[in-house]
């Protein structure tokens, strides 16, 4: 309570304190906050240069036609000047309403959305059991801990690539799905059984993270919330629903928006797994525009660039409403 | 426990030592209970492992189809592979090429991230909010959209097929996650350290440097950790940004040994192992902070 009524005082001598003249304002306020200016300047500078200018260009880009063959570009000692021209949005109609757009674009936008749930789902329940599991008093719990996040200590490209020999027509797993007379599929051919062995391997690579940011949501869970749980009689079911969600609410809220922003923009798995050429079902929307400006003769810059704005958009939007929608549940659990 | 001294017995025991299962502490399970906890990790763990040891044992077999039929590899172990990859490539160059770049974005970057987290964490400045906020969008940019420009960029700058260029790029990627985290660290670490720095006469920056970065160890190490292994093992920029094969990282240098005419996945799998070793060095350093680091903001902001 004091410290709600120390903010709002903050605030009201702040606000007092803003009416003089812009000039004068600025200056104050570079009076006052230099080293916070001074300690951020690094990171504003080259996220500026390197992602804010970028995005920008890549914006502009999306509104022209350009590709390898119309782009600024230098051939031996010939420098040869960028010749592509505005079209304005001609690249997202294309996209979104253009002739051949369901295969173009909304068949990998369905299966971007469904990876994307499956795969988020299946990390967080996953990666919360083991971090209950992990949590509870066992004898070589240090070493299952260990051996739980290594998925994620391994380099991604290395352990995608033994996935991919495992996958093979002929290799481990199909190995055991024979010896078990179970049905083999061809998971790196198959369009369906791609997008299972796609969800199976990112769900390996993915659940380590969410596994050891969930354990230390619950390890700073006060035993005290158990003890009293339980003298009023509480089920360990109870417990589970009424001590350990709400107390894993901050957390679970941070890392499932993170889990979903980097499975939505998951790259490396798909890339690694099916390759440049293979897979076109299995395509995600990042991985399908980086084929159509890098994977292809001639590289569509445009098209490339107006994807990553829709999937930058499609994201912006789903954080808005996360957020809008966190902050009412706080609300009404006080 | 059970020995004899002249201490009186403990007095909170009328309970007949025959009913254990009342008596246990809290936090402790059924025998039941622990033995399937333990086959679940058990079970879990192997799972986790097996791809990892696989591709270990396919990179001792001599020939590139042994992983078709792993069975015959037993009959003729050989380190033939680790040969051939260390001599007769350039994987030295590569290696010496990845841990440079790598390096270098884990120092720049966790920096870097640290004085931003902490600014932002101690400070209330105009701008606070929308930094926040930029820091988070920045994770959301796929590298579609950010992949032509920035080569444009690098081009435009003369960074291209150049160490500098693709430390910057990496430090793009990692630093607002790292800012983030550590931010989130900084909040659980008491201002009333800052203000005994302070009334002991020491700068902003100086508080920073010498007490609150020294207890913000295992938030850096976190950092690091995953600034580390990011740049360590990220393909799209490096294949497209490192023209000229003395320039390739390990990731770039690994996708040589697959043509179009003939794939050598035995060469393959022991490089891949090779790889693996510096960032499990790595990790192994790190592993006793990554609960507290990765989460200690997390549950309180």
């Amino acid at each position: 309570m004091s410290v709600a009524v120390q903010g709002a005082t903050g605030k009201g001598s702040r606000e007092r304190e803003q009416r003089p003249g812009l000039l004068e304002r600025v200056k104050r306020s570079y009076a006052k906050h230099w080293y916070a200016y001074a300690m951020i300047a690094p990171v504003v500078l080259v996220l500026g240069v390197l992602v804010i200018y970028p995005l920008v260009e890549g914006v502009w880009l999306t509104l022209t036609d350009a590709n390898s063959l119309n782009s600024a570009r230098t051939i031996g000692v010939n420098h040869i000047p960028a010749t592509y021209k505005f079209v304005g949005f001609h690249n997202y109609a294309d996209i979104l309403w253009g002739p051949g757009s369901y295969d173009r674009f909304w068949s990998h936008f369905v299966w971007t959305i469904t990876w994307t749930v499956l795969c988020v789902v299946l990390h967080y329940t996953i990666g919360l059991g083991l971090a209950l599991l992990l949590n509870q008093k066992l004898r070589g719990r240090a070493v299952y801990r260990m051996l739980l996040i290594l998925p994620w200590a391994v380099p991604t490209f290395v352990t995608v690539f033994s996935w991919r020999l495992m996958l093979a027509d002929g290799g481990a797993v199909n190995g055991l799905l024979s010896a078990l007379h179970l049905p083999e599929p061809g998971w790196l051919d198959d369009p369906l059984a791609q997008k299972a062995a796609a969800i199976l391997v990112n769900t390996w690579v993915g659940v380590p993270f969410m596994m050891i940011s969930l354990l230390g949501g619950l390890q700073s869970i006060p035993a005290e919330l158990y003890e009293a749980a339980e003298m009023d009689g509480a089920t360990a079911w109870q417990r589970f629903r009424h001590v350990t969600l709400p107390g894993l609410r901050t957390v679970s809220s941070t890392v499932v928006l993170l889990g979903v922003i980097w499975t939505f923009n998951q790259f490396a798995v798909i890339f690694l797994l099916f390759g440049t050429s293979g897979g076109s079902d299995a395509q995600l929307l990042v991985t399908w525009a980086y084929r159509l400006g890098f994977g292809q003769q001639p590289r569509d810059y445009a098209q490339s660039a107006a994807y990553g704005v829709i999937l930058l958009s499609i994201l912006i939007v789903f954080t808005a409403f996360y957020r809008r929608w966190l902050a009412r549940n706080e609300q009404a659990n006080g | 426990m059970s020995t004899t001294t002249e201490r009186p017995a403990p007095p909170a025991s009328p309970v007949p030592a025959a009913r254990p299962a009342k008596t246990r502490r809290r936090g402790e399970s059924s025998p039941m209970g622990k033995a399937l906890a333990h086959g679940a990790l058990i079970l879990a763990s192997l799972v986790a492992l097996f791809p990892v040891l696989w591709i270990l044992y396919i990179s001792l077999g001599p020939d590139k189809t042994d992983y078709l039929h792993p069975g015959e590899i037993f009959g003729k172990l050989t380190l033939s592979n680790y040969h051939h990859v260390l001599f007769d490539t350039d994987f030295f160059t590569w290696f010496g090429n990845s841990f440079l770049v790598s390096g270098v974005t884990t120092v720049f970057g966790v920096m870097v991230a640290a004085t931003t987290g902490y600014a932002v964490s101690r400070m209330r400045f105009p701008g606070h909010k929308p930094l926040m906020w930029s820091l988070l969008v920045t994770q959301m940019f796929p590298i579609a959209v950010l992949i032509v420009p920035m080569y444009t960029i690098l081009s435009d700058l003369g960074l291209l097929d150049g160490y500098l260029g693709l430390i910057l790029v990496y430090s793009t990627t990692t630093v607002p996650y790292c800012a983030w985290l550590l931010k989130g660290y900084f909040d659980t670490i008491p201002v009333e350290i800052d203000e005994a720095g302070r009334v002991d006469g020491l700068t902003p920056i100086g508080t920073f440097w010498r007490l609150v970065l020294p207890l913000a160890r295992p938030g850096l190490a976190v950092a690091a950790f995953y600034s580390f292994l990011t740049a360590w093992a990220e393909v799209a920029f490096a294949s497209t940004f490192m023209l000229s094969s003395s320039k390739y990282t390990l990731a770039v240098g690994l996708q040589t040994f697959v043509s179009e005419h003939d794939a050598q996945w035995n060469f393959m799998a022991a490089t891949a192992v090779l790889i693996a070793i510096p960032s499990s060095v790595f990790f192994y350093l790190v592993q006793r902070h990554l609960v507290t680091g990765l989460t200690a903001g997390a549950s309180k902001s």
